[in-house]
């Protein structure tokens, strides 16, 4: 990674809307040497998507979501990235991780309701054949994510004016 | 009751700090963007926090030897010779204060006597010339220019030195100005400190702040200044450690010794806590290559570039600050005294800034702008500046 990209990276994680002529004189670097290096971010596929951070729970939008604990049984030749590939493609499933320790993925599923997330459980995760076990814990409450606090908000404590 | 009587004339002489009076104003407003903070919008590194909570958790409650915990002395001298190539003996060479501040005062105290006269450049931070006063010397101003990017210049320290100068206050990287030293500068002033045989106290608080691929060059490294420099540096800045209150003076064991009197009797030690978070700053710091510190700063410079940038783009004269995090732009064009232009703008746009006369007379014309703060408030601030400098 060169300086700019590791730079540029580290605006749009903050704030994807940051206009490249802010990203440039912040940077120091020319408008479309940024525009550049952020096209070839995205081609290389290190810049996925621009997506806001939103907090559902002051939406009035049902939602339930779990971690799922999911123990496998890895296929020849394939290892887990045919059985997690099965898994991701389900619309219920946000994020799939494999992990190291006494389970193999981690997945986090989202539903609109309770029922819906256990009908996803006992209707499609566990039946896979290479499935073997599951633990479901459900999500309480977010505190943080991506570094983002979700209570009120950081305040400055700082004075106004200060020498 | 008239209490004239009573108090001390040099200390009731000495007019309250500009910056108040602005303070108490902003204070009572509503939603008001400040860029007039002088600290990091940074919260201490949490390791370092979890340091003193651990400390306090063991119950470490009790004083420190006067000087400071040796733990963190040693780890201050690694830290000064690490990175500026400074010598000092952390039984001899070094004391623990509350801040930066306390050790300036204490410097000045030491060092002057009745009559004495003292070098202040300005602008400069506010505390200089008051603690000047209160330590029975005369403070002088020597003038710094914007043409000069507020480097001191030999030029106007010849002007201002008479043979009852005895300390020049070197306070670079500067508040409020942003300006730094570069080793060809120091080279002239040293010559200058020679020539006239003085004490220097280096205010160096901002040394980590310094941007552009510019390197911090600690005075007392120049030829023959280490036994004629009281090196002076904190975590306030550094670390995101203001509220803290450490900092530490080095340099020669005469000196050291003899301001360490002045801390015993006023202060006996700086808080504990205080010390053991800041041992850790710096012991992490050595471990991990000052990986906070390069986090904090990147994020500095790139505020500090959009800042500079919007100036300019104003049509404001504006100076590249390479050190600490303020811009320091000219109003002139604005017909405005500094002054007028920061009242206006607090009551008009709900933007508080320090007027730089805050720092010294040659602060007229040019307004402190911090940019440690978040990019939103930044860029509104300037839009609402810009909106001010145009309907003027």
């Amino acid at each position: 990674m060169t300086k700019l990209e590791t730079a540029v990276l580290d605006l749009l994680k903050e704030d994807c809307r940051l206009p490249l002529e802010k990203i440039a004189v912040m940077t120091g670097a020319p408008l479309e040497e940024v525009a550049s290096t952020i096209e070839d971010l995205e081609k290389r596929r290190i810049i996925l998507r621009y997506a806001p951070m939103i907090n559902w729970d002051l939406t009035d939008r049902e939602r339930v979501e779990a971690m799922i604990e999911v123990r496998v049984t890895p296929q020849r030749d394939m290892g887990f990235d045919a059985i997690a590939r099965r898994i991701y493609c389900f619309d219920e499933v946000k994020s799939v991780f494999l992990m190291s320790g006494s389970y193999d993925l981690l997945v986090l599923v989202e539903a609109r309701t309770l029922k819906e997330l256990a009908a996803f459980v006992s209707g499609k995760l566990s039946p896979l054949e290479t499935v073997t076990g599951t633990a479901t814990s459900f999500v309480l409450k977010r505190y943080k994510e991506e570094g983002v606090i979700f209570d009120n908000g950081e305040t400055d404590r700082r004075l106004v004016i200060s020498p | 009751m008239n209490y004239e009587r009573f108090l001390n004339s040099r200390i009731t002489a000495v007019p309250p700090s500009g910056i108040r009076r602005f303070f108490d104003i902003a204070a009572g407003m509503k939603d008001t963007i400040s860029l007039g903070v002088g600290e990091p919008d940074f919260k201490t590194p949490y390791s370092i926090r979890n340091a003193a909570i651990d400390s306090l958790v063991d119950g470490e409650t009790q004083y420190t030897g006067n000087r400071g915990l040796i733990g963190l002395r040693n780890e201050i001298a690694l830290y000064m010779q690490g990175r500026y190539g400074l010598s000092y003996d952390p039984e001899t060479d070094i004391l623990v204060t509350i801040g930066a501040s306390e050790a300036i005062d204490a410097a000045l105290r030491v060092l002057t006597e009745p009559g004495d006269e003292v070098l202040v450049p300005e602008p400069s931070y506010v505390s200089y010339s008051p603690g000047v006063i209160f330590a029975g010397g005369n403070p002088v101003g020597v003038i710094t220019k914007e043409e000069d990017e507020f480097r001191l210049k030999t030029e106007y320290l010849e002007k201002a030195v008479t043979p009852r100068t005895k300390v020049l206050i070197l306070p670079y990287p500067n508040n409020p100005t942003g300006g730094i030293m570069e080793r060809e500068d120091l080279a002239a002033v040293a010559e200058f400190v020679r020539k006239h045989d003085l004490m220097v106290i280096s205010d160096e608080i901002y040394s980590e702040l310094v941007y552009d691929g510019k390197k911090h060059v600690s005075f007392a490294t120049m030829d023959g200044m280490a036994e004629r420099t009281l090196t002076i540096n904190g975590f306030s800045k550094s670390f995101a450690m203001t509220g803290w209150r450490v900092g530490y003076a080095c340099g020669p064991a005469e000196i050291i010794s003899v301001m360490n009197k002045v801390h015993q009797y006023s202060i006996m030690c700086a808080p504990r806590q205080g010390q053991v978070a800041a041992e850790a700053a710096l012991r992490s710091g050595r471990e991990n290559g000052y990986e906070e510190i390069i986090r904090m700063r990147d994020s500095y410079d790139r505020r500090r570039r959009y800042m500079v940038n919007a100036f300019r783009e104003m049509g404001l004269e504006c100076f590249e600050p390479y050190g600490a995090f303020y811009v320091f732009p000219s109003i002139r064009t604005t017909g405005m005294t500094s002054e007028e232009f920061c009242s206006r703008l607090l009551r008009e746009k709900n933007v508080a800034a320090v007027p730089g006369t805050a720092f010294g007379p040659s602060g007229e014309g040019n307004i402190r702008c911090c940019y440690a703060t978040s990019i939103d408030k930044i860029t509104v601030a300037m839009e609402r500046i810009s909106e001010f400098i145009h309907s003027n």
